[in-house]
C-alpha cells in the first residue's frame, strides 16, 4: 500500500533536502565558519612571486569600504595630534594604509645556498585573542565568530589605540572620517582605523576572501583551526621549514610556512610605519587575563574577613 | 570603655574611607587611561606620570584595582550584614553610591570576562557594557563630588548613645 504524503510531511521533506542540498554545495571551509569554528589561512610563502594580484583584487573588493574623507578636516585641539591623511596616496602598495590591507614584503636571503628573493604578503594576523579587540574602549572592533577581527567604521572614533595594542601595528588611521565628526571633532577622535577584514561579508556568503580567490600560485589555503595547523605542521615538516603565528601573540588565525627561520626574514625585511616584523611575539592579553583568575577569590576574601571577625567578636562576647 | 569602642569604630572607618577613596582614585585614572586621551591633552608629560599612556600598564593595574574593591566592596558588605546592621543605617546617598559601585563591579566583571580568548558576547552587548561602565564612573565621581561638598555620609548611627551608658 502507498504511504499517503500529507502537505505537512512533504513541505517538511522538502525543507529538509534544500538545507542538506545548500549545506552540500557550501565549500567545506565556510561550512566550517557557519559551525562556529575559526578559520585560519595557511600561507606557503615559498609559492608567492610577488605578482601584487592579492593587493589589487583585495583593493578592488573593498573599495566601498575605503574612506572619503571630507575635507578641509577639522582643526582639532592640541596641536599635536597628528593629522593622518592617505586620501591623495591611495595608489600606495607598499605598506599598510587606509586604502591598502595587504602588500608584498620582501627578503633577499640564502636558502639552500643560493641568494634568493622572497615574497611575502603581509596583512592582520586576525589573532585568536586579539588585543585591537579587546582593547577598543568603545566596542568598535569586534571578533566575528569565525576569528576574524574587524573594526566597525560606523562607531570608530580613530584615536588608534588598537594601533598602539596590536603587535604588529597593523591599522592604519584615516582622519576627517567617522563618528567623531558629529561629536566633538577639534577635542575627541580623529577619524577612523582601517586593516584588513577578511573579506567577511564575501565569506558571509561562501565566497572565499578576495586575496585567496584571485592567487594564481595558491599561496593560501582557508579552512578550519584544526585542519590547517595540521597542513601547516605536515608542510613544514616536509620542506624542513619554520612556522610564524601558530603561536604568536597567543595564536593567531594566519599561519606562515617558510623554507628559512623567521628571524632571519625578520633581519632580511624592511621594517617600520605600515610594514610589520616577523619578531617573536609573546601573549599581550595573558598577564591580564591571568589576573582575572584572582577577581574570583577576591569577594571570598572579602567576606572571609568579615565573618572571621564576626566570629572573633562573639568569642569575645561569651 | 565606651569611648574606646568609638574611636576604634572611628578609626576603622577612616582607614576603609581612604582605602576605598585611593582605590576609586586609581580605577578612575587607569580607567580613563583606556582611553587615548592622556598623551593627546599632556597628561602623560607631567613628571611621574608617563605610565598612564601605556594601555598595557594601565589596564593591568586596572585589574589589580579591581581585584582591591571588590575585596573592601565584599567586606564592607559582609561587615554590615554581620556585625552592623542593628547600629548603623545606610542613607539614600549610601543606597545610590553602593548601587553605583556594584553596577561599576557587575559591567566590570562582564568586560574581563569578554577579554578572555573564549568570550563570545554579541558586538552590542560589548558597546553597551563599554558606555555603561563609562557612564557608571562618571555619575559615580560627580555624586561622590556632591556627597563630599554636601557631607552627606554613606550611613549613620541608628541610635545616638545616652551619656555614660
Amino acid at each position: 500500500m502507498a504511504k499517503e504524503i500529507s502537505r505537512r510531511s512533504f513541505l517538511k521533506g522538502g525543507l529538509a533536502a534544500a538545507c542538506t542540498l545548500a549545506a552540500t554545495s557550501m565549500p567545506e571551509w565556510a561550512s566550517a565558519a557557519n559551525n562556529k569554528q575559526q578559520l585560519v589561512t595557511l600561507l606557503d610563502i615559498r609559492k608567492c612571486i610577488g605578482c601584487e594580484a592579492c593587493v589589487e583584487a583585495c583593493s578592488e573588493a573593498n573599495t566601498d569600504k575605503y574612506p572619503n574623507p571630507k575635507k578641509p578636516f577639522p582643526k582639532m585641539y592640541p596641536d599635536r595630534v597628528p593629522v593622518m591623511d592617505w586620501s591623495d596616496k591611495r595608489d600606495v602598495t607598499d605598506r599598510l594604509t587606509p586604502y591598502n590591507w595587504v602588500y608584498i614584503q620582501s627578503a633577499t636571503v640564502e636558502v639552500d645556498g643560493e641568494e634568493t628573493e622572497i615574497t611575502i604578503p603581509r596583512r592582520c594576523m586576525h589573532c585568536i585573542n586579539p588585543p585591537c579587540v579587546k582593547l577598543c574602549p568603545w566596542g568598535a572592533a569586534r571578533q566575528l565568530s569565525n576569528g576574524t577581527s574587524r573594526i566597525d567604521s560606523d562607531i570608530c572614533m580613530g584615536g588608534s589605540k588598537c594601533k598602539a595594542v596590536c603587535p604588529w601595528h597593523i591599522p592604519e588611521r584615516q582622519t576627517g572620517v567617522g563618528l567623531y565628526l558629529d561629536i566633538l571633532p577639534s577635542l575627541a577622535g580623529n577619524g577612523v582605523m582601517y586593516k584588513c577584514d577578511r573579506c567577511y561579508n564575501q565569506i558571509a556568503d561562501g565566497e572565499l576572501p578576495a586575496c585567496i580567490e584571485v592567487c594564481p600560485e595558491d599561496v593560501q589555503t582557508i579552512g578550519p583551526r584544526d585542519e590547517i595547523i595540521k597542513q601547516a605542521h605536515a608542510l613544514a615538516k616536509e620542506i624542513n621549514g619554520y612556522i610564524y603565528g601558530e603561536k604568536e601573540n597567543g595564536g593567531t588565525n594566519t599561519i606562515y610556512v617558510s623554507p628559512v627561520p623567521f628571524e632571519k626574514l625578520n633581519k632580511a625585511i624592511e621594517k617600520g610605519k605600515g610594514k610589520p616584523h616577523f619578531k617573536p611575539v609573546k601573549d599581550t592579553m595573558a598577564d591580564a587575563n591571568n589576573l582575572a583568575a584572582a577577581m574570583v577569590f577576591a569577594p571570598v576574601a572579602g567576606v572571609a574577613a568579615a565573618v572571621g571577625k564576626f566570629y572573633k567578636m562573639t568569642k569575645t562576647d561569651e | 570603655m565606651n569611648q574606646i569602642h568609638k574611636d576604634t569604630r572611628s578609626n576603622k572607618r577612616s582607614i576603609v574611607r581612604y582605602t576605598y577613596l585611593m582605590i576609586v582614585l586609581f580605577l578612575a585614572l587607569t580607567g580613563f587611561g583606556q582611553m587615548p586621551i592622556f598623551k593627546r591633552y599632556y597628561i602623560a608629560d607631567i613628571p611621574g606620570l608617563g605610565w598612564v599612556a601605556r594601555f598595557y600598564v594601565t589596564h593591568y593595574m586596572h585589574y589589580l584595582f579591581a581585584i582591591l574593591l571588590i575585596v573592601l566592596t565584599s567586606h564592607v558588605i559582609a561587615e554590615y550584614l554581620f556585625i552592623n546592621r542593628k547600629r548603623i543605617k545606610i542613607t539614600i546617598s549610601g543606597y545610590i553610591r553602593g548601587a553605583l559601585v556594584i553596577g561599576l563591579v557587575i559591567t566590570g566583571v562582564l568586560l574581563v570576562i569578554r577579554n578572555l580568548a573564549s568570550s563570545g558576547f554579541p558586538p552590542g552587548f560589548i558597546v553597551f557594557l563599554d558606555l555603561a561602565h563609562l557612564g557608571l564612573v562618571m555619575v559615580l565621581l560627580m555624586a561622590g563630588l556632591y556627597c563630599i561638598i554636601l557631607k552627606k555620609k554613606w550611613a549613620k548611627e541608628r541610635f545616638k548613645m545616652s551619656k555614660g551608658v
